[in-house]
């Protein structure tokens, strides 16, 4: 049964825009504001959700042509291998630090190490959460 | 610091091998993984002058340090030895194996295997701390059962690999129960530490003994001593190589080093010394009786490794009364004991290395390695036959070989202990020495069997698949570099016995460091003494032993020595698995009911029993504060939304419910100003509504279920009792402080963190750790359900292998 949904698509279109914003402006205001890796990345995989459901997945996945598992490992790597850097670095693992740049729009914005650690949580949440949802939906 | 990097560089060039494996894709793989150990072990011999000189290193990096565990290299005469042997055996072996697997075999996964091996047992023996110790321990044991089950798609080689996993953790396991039991008394992890507290601990203390008993099982379970020698044998299915290397040279001596190391602890208590001696003696004894009877090459080089590692364990266990004995003269009989120990060591991997290495030339040129369809090749390898000999008289203990060095201290060791007045059961002071005796004359047998049957008698051509010649030459270089060594110890013994020995008599005995003749001098003629007597033995009963050999075979076929261990364990495996089996076939039903029956029957027991032991069940609302409209009026929101699903009709109504009660918690976060809070819980709700959804095409149709009233109203009064206790807890968890609020810490975050929002300070800095793990639980379930799902369509396909 073919439903006519150009509604949903149009609106789709645009609202995904939308939500894949919030969703890096809630990974990067993080740490000082509501936001953060894990809720980041929740709000990235709905996107993605949203996107899947109102097209089927073939389509999406021509349009956006990532293993979803190597996201999530890459996003595990990233999270274990801060850690270990840290390391490396002569801090303790998992230990951070920042330091205030001078960027040339955004003015004075200090910039954290923490950011790779979420960034790994935030990837491994995305490829996680598509992957189980991909592989329920592929099993019809 | 440059122990470090050793430990981790052939982990890091393991990394490598998989991808330089798909370029460059052939046999030729092996010499770059053979620059590892060569250039460790030039690293290692490095040290030597300065280990022997005194010097130990040790190199510390801060990890765990509020656990007391930090990851401490130590770098001293012992450890020097046991990093030799595994650095330099590791080259041979690698060279060897270059020649010995064919370009057809995975070779990528071994040489990862064998690096990750490497690495682990470098870590085993330079670890201070013993917990980090304890993980390189279980991580030799994971690589040997990955090298076991090389060949995987062979039924022997899996059982093997499992056997040898099962009975080395399991002792590794008692042995870190032992370790707590350590930090329990001494208050600390490292060795180091642990030997200088050692003074002060209360020797009555039980725990003392347990601690003991424990690391023991852990030392003997490794290093096959009976009755856990029952694994060897059967890690014979390993590629020869990995039996040469992990099974006879360097693995098993783990136990050996651990016995070693922690002889300045234990040493001197009684139940150490009979423990470890006997044990010895016996696995001595046990051993050589039972290589006699094999009629496979590696099986009959298991049990002689077996019975090998048994007397270097009883000379250590006879070597540790000299940590508690004051008299001069006995504490050098003692020690002479521990250096014998440590010779053989080093002696036993020369010449066991070399006749691994032979075995497996015979194996991979004519086929098989059954004595009974061997003969004769000394006329077609002559190079082969040269080695074997040299391994097989050095083992057998006879001159001008290393391995005649060794036993004549072994039986020194023993003929003095018997005139000491220590063992005063008198029987146990003629039978140690009867039984070492009566094992060595076993070893002879065997010996001879190794280099006679194989290689003289009648060529039996027709019995054999393929026709005898000498292996490629490379195959060569390794087992003739060894017997070189067989033969150079020998002649110059007291160059090891310099460098190598005395640094390491000194790390075991370090209360005796400036005792004079700590380390004896060796020599391979010392008059006529009851040594030089019982080897003379050794060899006119053994030759007679060996040419009657027919005769008394029968032995072997009497009822009690039939019965073997190997069967208890098979029944003992078998018996575990089916009851557990049948215990889980009770209680997984298949029902996501059942299991939270399971689940919430657990909680309410645990929950309500915690608050009969605290006793406090006091309610204070005071400090609570006040409930607002809003609040009352999403309360009443989600308890309808909870009740109508009890009566909902269709499935989809109840879903949306469902989805009612997910977004009014989301509003009464917001409500209560939990912004991060809310947020996390709005976008879980949509995903899981999503996934919901998904499902629901796979559910079976809504229907009522006609369950029993009884079981109905077991489950209202788990449900009921459920929401209850949580209520309530909630309501007491404002009036009863029990503890102070750990809070306040996450307060200073921004001043600790660098962060305004505590909630992910909390997550990425203070508690970064957890959020880590839960980073790759959450990977592993993703990775689960995406198994699962892809596997399930591949039910139809038969199982592979069982050969």
């Amino acid at each position: 049964m073919e439903i006519n949904d150009v509604i949903l698509k149009t609106v789709t279109k645009i609202i995904v825009f939308i939500i894949l914003t919030f969703g890096i402006e809630l990974f990067l205001s993080g740490h000082h504001e509501p936001g953060g890796g894990f809720i980041g990345g929740l709000v990235l995989s709905s996107a993605f959700v949203l996107l899947y459901l109102v097209h089927d997945i073939e389509t999406v996945h021509n349009g956006i042509p990532f293993d979803f598992k190597k996201i999530a490992a890459f996003g595990v790597f990233l999270a274990v291998g801060s850690g270990i850097l840290s390391v490396l670095f002569g801090t303790k693992f998992l230990g951070q630090g920042s330091r205030v740049f001078d960027l040339p729009i955004f003015g004075e914005t200090e910039i954290s190490s923490v950011i790779v650690f979420e960034a790994g949580v935030a990837l491994t949440v995305v490829g996680v959460v598509v992957t189980i949802i991909l592989s329920i939906s592929e099993d019809v | 610091m440059i122990v470090l990097l050793a430990i981790f560089f052939p982990f890091f060039m393991a990394f490598f091998v998989p991808f330089l494996y798909k370029r460059i894709h052939s046999k030729h793989i092996g010499w770059f993984v053979l620059l590892v150990p060569i250039l460790l072990f030039i690293l290692l011999a490095s040290f030597v002058p300065s280990v022997a000189g005194g010097a130990h290193y040790t190199y510390t990096v801060q990890w765990i340090d509020s656990a007391g565990i930090n990851f401490t290299t130590n770098l001293d005469g012992l450890s020097m030895i046991f990093g030799l042997l595994i650095t330099g055996v590791g080259s041979l072996v690698i060279l060897y194996s270059i020649y010995y697997l064919s370009e057809r075999e995975a070779l990528g996964r071994f040489y990862v295997y064998l690096l990750m091996f490497m690495g682990a047992m470098l870590g085993v023996v330079f670890s201070d701390n013993v917990m980090v110790l304890y993980v390189f321990w279980e991580l030799t044991s994971i690589s040997s059962f990955l090298l076991i089950a090389f060949w995987y798609h062979r039924k022997q080689s899996r059982y093997g690999a499992k056997k040898s996993m099962l009975i080395t953790v399991s002792g590794g396991v008692a042995m870190l129960a032992g370790f707590l039991m350590l930090h329990t008394l001494t208050g600390t992890f490292s060795l180091r530490e642990i030997v200088d507290e050692v003074g002060n601990l209360d020797k009555t203390d039980p725990l003392f003994y347990m601690a003991m008993i424990l690391i023991l099982l852990g030392a003997f379970t490794k290093s096959a001593q009976f009755p856990f020698h029952i694994w060897l044998p059967d890690a014979m299915e390993a590629p020869t190589p990995v039996s040469a290397y992990l099974h006879s040279a360097t693995m098993v001596k783990a136990g050996i080093y651990l016995v070693a190391r922690f002889t300045p602890i234990f040493g001197g208590e009684t139940v150490w010394f009979y423990s470890v001696t006997c044990v010895g003696i016996f696995t001595l004894f046990w051993g050589s009786f039972n290589a006699v009877r094999q009629t496979d090459l590696k099986a009959l080089l298991a049990y002689s490794t077996i019975s090998q590692l048994g007397l270097i364990m009883s000379l250590l266990g006879i070597g540790s009364m000299a940590v508690s004995d004051s008299n001069e003269s006995n504490v050098l009989i003692f020690t002479a004991a521990t250096f014998a120990g440590l010779f053989h060591l080093i002696n036993h991997s020369t010449f066991k290395g070399a006749l691994f290495m032979v075995v497996g030339i015979v194996d991979h040129e004519l086929g098989t390695r059954d004595i009974r369809r061997l003969g004769g090749l000394m006329s077609f390898m002559p190079l082969t036959f040269t080695v074997a000999l040299i391994g097989s008289f050095s083992m057998a203990g006879l001159p001008p070989f290393n391995g005649f060095l060794s036993k004549e201290m072994f039986f020194e060791a023993v003929v003095q202990l018997s005139r000491l007045d220590l063992v005063s059961n008198g029987a146990l002071r003629i039978l140690i020495p009867v039984v070492a005796w009566v094992a060595s004359v076993f070893t002879f047998i065997y010996s001879m069997i190794i280099v006679f049957k194989t290689f003289l008698g009648m060529p039996q051509s027709e019995r054999v698949d393929k026709e005898a010649h000498e292996p490629p030459i490379g195959m060569l270089v390794a087992p003739f570099v060894l017997s070189f060594l067989v033969i150079g110890i020998f002649i110059f013994p007291n160059g090891i016995g310099r460098y190598l020995l005395t640094p390491a008599m000194t790390a075991v005995f370090p209360m005796h460091r400036d005792l004079k003749g700590l380390v004896p001098h060796i020599s391979a003629w010392h008059g006529v003494n009851p040594q030089l007597l019982m080897t003379v033995g050794v060899i006119v009963a053994g030759s007679l032993l060996y040419i009657s050999l027919k005769k008394w075979k029968k032995v072997y076929a009497l009822g009690p020595l039939r019965w073997n261990l190997d069967s208890i364990y098979n029944f003992v495996l078998t018996k575990t698995e089916s009851g557990s089996n049948m215990l889980t076939g009770r209680y997984m039903t298949g029902y996501l009911r059942d299991y939270f029956v399971y689940i919430f029957s657990f909680f309410i027991a645990v929950a309500v029993g915690g608050l009969f032991w605290i006793g406090n069940l006091e309610i204070d609302l005071s400090k609570d504060a006040a409930v607002t409209v809003n609040e009352y009026i999403i309360i009443a929101v989600m308890m309808l939304a909870g009740l109508s699903i009890l009566v909902a009709k269709s499935r989809k109504t109840a879903i949306l419910l469902n989805g009612v009660l997910g977004y009014s918690i989301a509003i009464l976060f917001v409500v209560l100003r939990a912004p991060d809070l809310a947020l996390t819980q709005i976008v879980v709700e949509t995903v899981t509504t999503v996934l919901f959804l998904l499902c629901f095409y796979f559910l079976p149709e809504w229907k009522r279920e006609d369950t029993k009233r009884s079981t109905k109203l077991v489950n209202g009064f788990i449900a009921v009792a459920v929401g209850s206790i949580v209520t309530i807890l909630a309501l007491m968890v404002q009036g009863n402080k029990l503890f102070t609020s750990i809070s306040f810490y996450f307060e200073d975050a921004y001043r600790l963190a660098g962060g305004k929002n505590i909630v992910n300070t909390i997550l990425g800095d203070f508690r970064a750790f957890d959020t880590m793990l839960e980073v790759v639980v959450l990977f592993i379930a993703g990775i689960g359900v995406f198994s699962l799902i892809k596997l399930k369509a591949k039910k139809g396909e038969k199982d592979i292998g069982n050969q």
